[in-house]
């Protein structure tokens, strides 16, 4: 599903921030992408998303060379990319019920067809009294929640998540980690950036290791 | 088939109560609060305003001319100079012959003594005695619409019987008056570019301000995998509102303005500048087609504004990628 070769990311003429990464993120897998701040867990998952491209080397993303795609490849190839940001992104004129439903807005889908569905997905990750707040009176957890329900709701081929679990208590915490295994388990290949040790120690999963701009796998 | 149109559902609450399925309202993904829209329709507003006067000066401008070079091209008029030793009536009468029995003519009069006397009056005043003077005496021809006169036979002809008369057929004046309302539609060309420009130019402005004020939206929307096409859709249905409404209220103006201009025109009557511009343009009221044009301009002046402003949301998109 994506494949990394020898790629290479500077930012400008800075130095090169990612070194000669070559690895397969395969169709239904589970991995945590970890390391210490700074160490570029962010910036690869923006190579994952496309929001940057590689200075060198080949990404490959769902058989597509990412170098060669045009703007409307780039947007019909993220309608299978799910992402969580570490800022949640939500927006602020929107209730909570249509932020998490905007995927499906953006597909053109008619708003009776998804609605229950997004009523569901608000009640698991504990936001059914919310859905008709604005995020601005959302609590960090809230926002954060709303933001991982946005990224799943269309059940990517794809879900990329950076901190996915820093804003929550341990609790919700594990619930939201059951809530990406279970999309796991229906097909979406997932990559949790994340530095907490004891969520990955929750799940036993094959681990993404940045160190100093290189990428080290364990299986 | 995508996964996303399985309608298999992501989580199982069989066991909770779920929220009765209502039909919502689902805000904008643009709000219109989050577009500068009232500069906008002003800026549309005035220029359309400003467009409609300059188009419709010119429709009047360029009618009255046309009626002008119709009435004068219509008309002959020659002019007989009293000479010594030459009978001044003989050589009217005679001149008038001469022209009348021109095929293409459909009348003839001659003007007599007193009545030029009394063209004069304006400039040497009444009272005076003209039988000393040596006034010539003019003879307007009427022409057959649509007649072309072979000018150089009929000066011929004329001057056979009155050696002394000339023959003109205004050709000066017609050119003068040709150019004149050319001029006058070049200058309303040239202003109506102006104002389109204008318009543009503050569209373009206006849309890259909504554009930078709704960065955040445009990114999560580019996250969500929106294309730039429906990105655009979703302000550019703003713009185009924006764009009809600034359009109806200054084509509107406009037209309401043309619509009474007989009562404002009369409010100046008896003033120099009433009476020039009533000489020059007759009244100030427009044709049906006329507001037909203005009408059609305005819709024009608000497709312009979608059309730049729809024309910005791809540069600036592009910029944001």
């Amino acid at each position: 599903m994506v494949r990394f070769e020898n790629v290479g990311l500077r930012y400008g003429l800075g130095p090169e921030i990612l070194r000669d990464l070559n690895f397969l993120i395969p169709a239904h897998s589970f991995q945590f992408l970890t390391g210490p701040s700074g160490a570029g867990k962010t910036s690869l998952l923006k190579l994952l998303f496309i929001s940057l491209r590689p200075t060198r080397g080949l990404v490959n993303l769902f058989g597509q060379d990412v170098s060669l795609l045009s703007k409307d490849d780039v947007a019909n190839l993220r309608k299978r990319i799910g992402i969580v940001l570490q800022d949640f992104r939500l927006l602020d004129h929107m209730t909570t019920y249509e932020n998490v439903a905007l995927p499906f807005r953006v597909m053109g889908r008619e708003e009776a067809s998804y609605r229950k569905e997004v009523i569901d997905l608000l009640k698991w990750v504990g936001l059914g009294e919310r859905m008709d707040s604005l995020p601005p009176i959302l609590s960090g957890g809230e926002k954060q929640r709303a933001a991982i329900a946005r990224a799943v709701i269309s059940r990517p081929q794809l879900l990329l998540a950076d901190e996915p679990t820093g804003n929550v208590d341990p609790t919700l915490g594990r619930r939201l980690l059951r809530l990406f295994i279970e999309l796991n388990k229906s097909g979406t290949a997932v990559v949790i950036a994340t530095h907490d040790v004891t969520l990955m120690d929750q799940y036993d999963a094959r681990r993404l290791v940045l160190h100093q701009g290189r990428l080290h796998i364990y299986e | 088939m995508s996964r996303a149109d399985e309608h298999v559902p992501l989580v199982d609450l069989a066991g909770e109560r779920l929220l009765p399925a209502r039909a919502r309202n689902l805000s904008p993904i643009v709000p219109r609060a989050s577009i500068a829209g009232r500069a906008l329709v002003a800026v549309v507003a005035i220029m359309t305003f400003l467009a409609s006067i300059t188009t419709g000066v010119v429709l009047l401008v360029s009618s009255s001319a046309a009626e002008w070079q119709s009435e004068v091209a219509s008309e002959l008029t020659i002019q007989v100079r009293p000479q010594a030793g030459r009978d001044l009536e003989t050589d009217v009468a005679a001149a008038s012959g001469a022209i009348r029995a021109q095929s293409g003519i459909v009348d003839v009069k001659a003007f007599t003594k007193e009545e030029s006397a009394k063209l004069l009056e304006p400039w040497l005043g009444s009272g005076l005695s003209f039988d000393d003077l040596p006034v010539p005496r003019v003879i307007v021809a009427r022409v057959q619409p649509g007649t072309a006169l072979n000018m150089a036979e009929l000066r011929k002809r004329v001057n056979q019987v009155a050696p002394n008369a000339s023959v003109d057929d205004h050709r000066a004046w017609i050119e003068r008056m040709r150019s004149m309302s050319g001029a006058t539609l070049l200058a309303g060309v040239g202003i109506l570019i102006l104002v389109i420009a204008a318009t543009i130019i503050s569209v373009s402005f206006a849309t890259r301000g909504a554009m930078a004020a709704n960065h955040p939206i445009v990114e999560v929307l580019h996250f969500v995998g929106a294309g730039d096409r429906y990105i655009a859709d979703r302000f550019f249905r703003h713009f185009l509102l924006l764009g009809l409404e600034g359009g109806v209220i200054g084509g509107g103006i406009a037209m309401l303005g043309f619509g009474f201009s007989e009562s404002i025109a009369s409010w100046f009557s008896g003033t120099p500048i009433g009476d020039q511009f009533a000489a020059l343009l007759g009244t100030f009221s427009l044709r049906l087609s006329g507001y037909l044009v203005l009408a059609v301009q305005a819709l024009m002046i608000a497709a312009i504004t979608a059309w730049a402003s729809r024309r910005t949301l791809f540069a600036t998109l592009d910029d944001m990628d």
